[in-house]
This record gives C-alpha cells, sequence and structure tokens, in this order.
C-alpha cells in the first residue's frame, strides 16, 4: 500500500498539483462573474481566498509528518503546496486591500497595528512571503540548508497566527476555525515528537 | 402593505428586496448571514401575541394588529449600520414605538423599555445552541424609546415582514447598530433598573448597552470609522461612518453631557 502510494506519488508531475491547487481560484472566478457570490460579494471573495490559504497551508505541513508516521512521501510537492498557499495567502491581502478597504491607506496602517486579527494576519503573511520568495533551489544553496531550514520553520509560527486570525475576526467563537488551530497544533506536536533522523542508522557491525 | 411617507425618510436608494432578505444577522436561525432565508420559513408568526407588563397602566397580550393597526402604519426609509461596519438602507413600515408606549400607558417610575425575542427552539434552530444566552434581549432608556425614530416594524417594502428579518413585529433603532434592533418581539417590559442586552452580557468591553452608531469609538477589534455599503458592488469601496448613523439632529440631544467613550 505504503510502496503503490509512493510509486503513484513518484509519477505524478508536480504541475498537476498546481493544476488542481489552482482550481478552488477558477471556482471563485467563475461564482464572481456568472454571480454566484452571495449578496455581499466582497465579503465571500475575501474569505474563500483566506481559507483556501489556510488549508493549502494545513496540506504543506502535513507532508512531513506524513513521511515519519506513515513513510509516503509527498516531499516533492511540499513547495508546490507552499506556493499556493502563499498565492492564496497574497491574493487575500490584495482584495482586502482593494476591495474591502477601497485603498484607504490610513485606516488601513492604524487597523493593523491596534487590531490584534489584522496585526496576526499581516505578520502570518510577512512570514508567508519571506518562506515564498526563498522557496527555490537557488535560495537554497545560497543560504545553506541549515539556514533555510531554520527560516523555513517560521511556518510553525505564521500558522497558528492564521487560524487565530481568522478565530478573533468573528463574533462568536466559531467551530471550524478552532478546529483548524487544534489540528495545525496537533501537527506542530507531531513534528516535535517525532524528531528529525538526522543520521542515517547504519546496520551496527557484529 | 402601505405606509404614509414621514419626514424622517432618509432620500437614499434603498437596497433591494433580495439584498435585504438574503443577507441577515438572526442568530436565532444560525451565524451565517445566508442561514435566516435559508432556515426562516420554520417559524410561526401567526398567532402572535406582544406580552407587555412592568410598569404600565394597562399590562397585557396584545395582537400585533393591536399594536400597529393598518391606518397607523408609516413607511420609514432608514440607514441600517451593523456593528460589524457594513450597511444597507431600508424602507420598512411600522408604527413609531412611542405610540404603543402611549396606548399601554407608562408609568412615571418607568426608565427604560425591555424587549425579548420568542424563545422556540424546535422553530429556531440557532437556539439549540448556546452561542448566545437564548432568549435574545434588548433594552432602550424610556427617553430613547419615545424619540419619534425609533418605531416597531411590520412590514419591508409593501409585504409584511418576511420572517428572516423579524417577523411578525421588529424593533428598528436607526441611530444604534443593527443589534439593538430586536427581532421577533414577544415581550415588551417597562422597568426602573437597565435591563439585560444580549450583546453587552455577552462581552461588555465590545457591545455597549447605548451601542450608538459612532464613528470614533471603535469596537475593540476592528474600526467604526467607514462602512461597506451593500450592494456597492466590487469596487464601491467605502464610505464615512456617520455620528449616531446620521440621525444626530434628532438624537443626539438625548446624550448631552455623557462621555460616549466611556457610554458606548
Amino acid at each position: 500500500m505504503q510502496r503503490k502510494l509512493n510509486d503513484l506519488f513518484r509519477r505524478l508531475p508536480v504541475w498537476a498539483v498546481w493544476a488542481a491547487g489552482l482550481i478552488p481560484l477558477a471556482l471563485l472566478v467563475w461564482d464572481t462573474f456568472m454571480g454566484g457570490l452571495g449578496i455581499d460579494p466582497i465579503r465571500d471573495i475575501e474569505h474563500r481566498l483566506g481559507r483556501t490559504a489556510l488549508y493549502f497551508l494545513i496540506a504543506s505541513l502535513c507532508v512531513t509528518p506524513l513521511l515519519r508516521v506513515a513513510g509516503i512521501s509527498l516531499m516533492k510537492f511540499r513547495r508546490a503546496l507552499g506556493l499556493l498557499a502563499f498565492t492564496y495567502a497574497g491574493l487575500h491581502v490584495l482584495s482586502w486591500l482593494t476591495m474591502d478597504m477601497g485603498f484607504l491607506w490610513a485606516q488601513m496602517g492604524r487597523d493593523i497595528i491596534k487590531r490584534p486579527y489584522l496585526l496576526l494576519g499581516m505578520v502570518g503573511f510577512v512570514i508567508l512571503l519571506a518562506l515564498a520568495v526563498t522557496s527555490n533551489n537557488a535560495s537554497i544553496r545560497r543560504m545553506g540548508g541549515q539556514a533555510w531550514r531554520k527560516l523555513h520553520k517560521l511556518v510553525y509560527l505564521a500558522a497558528p497566527l492564521v487560524a487565530l486570525h481568522w478565530i478573533l475576526a468573528l463574533k462568536v467563537f466559531p467551530v471550524t476555525p478552532g478546529f483548524w488551530l487544534v489540528v495545525i497544533l496537533a501537527l506542530l506536536g507531531l513534528r516535535v515528537a517525532i524528531p528529525r533522523p538526522l543520521k542515517r542508522s547504519r546496520p551496527a557491525r557484529a | 402593505l402601505t405606509g404614509k411617507p414621514s419626514q424622517f425618510s432618509t432620500d437614499e436608494k434603498p437596497n433591494s428586496f433580495e439584498e435585504i432578505t438574503n443577507y441577515n444577522n438572526f442568530y436565532e436561525f444560525g451565524t451565517g448571514k445566508e442561514d435566516p432565508a435559508r432556515y426562516a420559513d420554520s417559524l410561526t408568526t401567526d398567532p402572535w401575541s406582544v406580552e407587555i407588563g412592568g410598569l404600565v397602566d394597562r399590562p397585557g397580550s396584545y395582537g400585533v394588529d393591536d399594536l400597529a393597526p393598518d391606518n397607523a402604519l408609516e413607511e420609514r426609509i432608514y440607514r441600517l449600520r451593523c456593528v460589524e461596519a457594513w450597511s444597507m438602507v431600508v424602507p420598512w413600515i411600522g408604527v413609531p414605538l412611542v405610540s404603543v408606549l402611549n396606548k399601554v400607558g407608562v408609568q412615571p417610575s418607568a426608565k427604560y423599555v425591555a424587549f425579548e425575542t420568542l424563545y422556540r427552539p424546535e422553530e429556531m434552530p440557532g437556539q439549540n445552541r448556546p452561542f448566545l444566552d437564548w432568549p435574545y434581549r434588548e433594552g432602550l432608556r424610556l427617553d430613547e424609546a419615545m424619540n419619534p425614530l425609533a418605531i416597531l416594524a411590520t412590514g419591508l417594502y409593501s409585504d409584511p415582514l418576511p420572517n428572516q428579518n423579524g417577523a411578525p413585529i421588529r424593533l428598528v433603532v436607526p441611530w444604534k447598530y443593527g443589534f439593538k434592533s430586536i427581532k421577533s418581539v414577544v415581550k415588551i417590559t417597562l422597568t426602573d433598573t437597565q435591563p439585560v442586552a444580549t450583546w453587552n452580557a455577552l462581552q461588555p468591553s465590545e457591545y455597549g448597552f447605548y451601542a450608538n452608531v459612532n464613528p470614533q469609538v471603535d469596537h475593540p477589534r476592528w474600526s467604526q470609522a467607514t462602512e461597506r455599503k451593500i450592494g456597492g458592488g466590487l469596487f464601491g469601496g467605502r464610505e464615512e461612518t456617520l455620528m449616531f448613523n446620521g440621525y444626530a439632529e434628532q438624537v443626539a440631544s438625548l446624550y448631552a453631557g455623557m462621555d460616549l467613550a466611556k457610554n458606548y
């Protein structure tokens, strides 16, 4: 089973993940132009982009635990998943900037400083931005594996910040983002509980 | 349903019937904006009675027609500003709240008016979940309730009030955030102490008893300086929120000398 899955994933090209990952965006564009959004389309666009970003972020967090716990390797898709998360996060921020806030720069600036939900969201986004621009082989070479890995551990800060950002933006304690925050913390727990096998264990010599 | 035109109506263009009836906060039917339109059909609004009591001369159970007879109906086109920083313009049909208060005879010792929404979880599925302390309650100071802007609405455009908008009878206080305008009212009580208001009790730092629309006093988690008009299109932008939602001329005197940053 494990081998079959790994074989399958080895043959699946990365662009297929990109193509599938852009389906939610295509559906959103379709709904926007075909009147499939609700009475407040701005809110729907903004929220759907934000939710999709978080889901891809969580998917990218699942890659390592899946390898360590189940031996299933999606490692080759991890970068695409992370970049998809960043793409949706970027569009989410852009929709807030243009459609929701209508370019009221002064109010946006004040709001980000004053409102914890915006501050958390923005810090999360800045982290994702830093990870996205270093998500290429050249950056890994330039930074060195260890420094690069250290930087990219920040994803474990970004993910709970983003979930909290969602929770704090709502009036009553919401079930869905609360659930995802628990999932993120569980994934983080798994990373801590099952450490990275630094050295390949060699068979002991008799 | 028709109502006499009123000097208090705004000349802004009302939102469409579709917008007003498909974008509602009515947590008795769920927390989603689409939930009320989806689930409020299950609500029985006939028969309906409103229990009026407390410090009144003629307490009792009143029918909707007793409180808002056809010949007394007025059309009031009001701005509606939600505490979530969006807004609409709604053409209500209803009667001034003061006419109802005069009908039941307010005693001199009364200082506040308390309102209560129907509690019927078998028809209001949201009430099966404890995100608010049901039944929903709201209150006004007596002088606020007597202000001619405060109405009890029974209609929307020329229709009887749709269920998702608080049928068959609801409060509308246009200078306050929308959550003060309690829906599907079954109980009105005149009291001498400040009544419990649901959101205020849940989160007093975020929702005040007064809840007057005030661009200078922010919600702790978001700004109230501007608002987004529903129906404004994808790039309609935001508008400045007006003090008392644009009704300062009629209501500012009610709060003369009060620190509105403290009494938010």
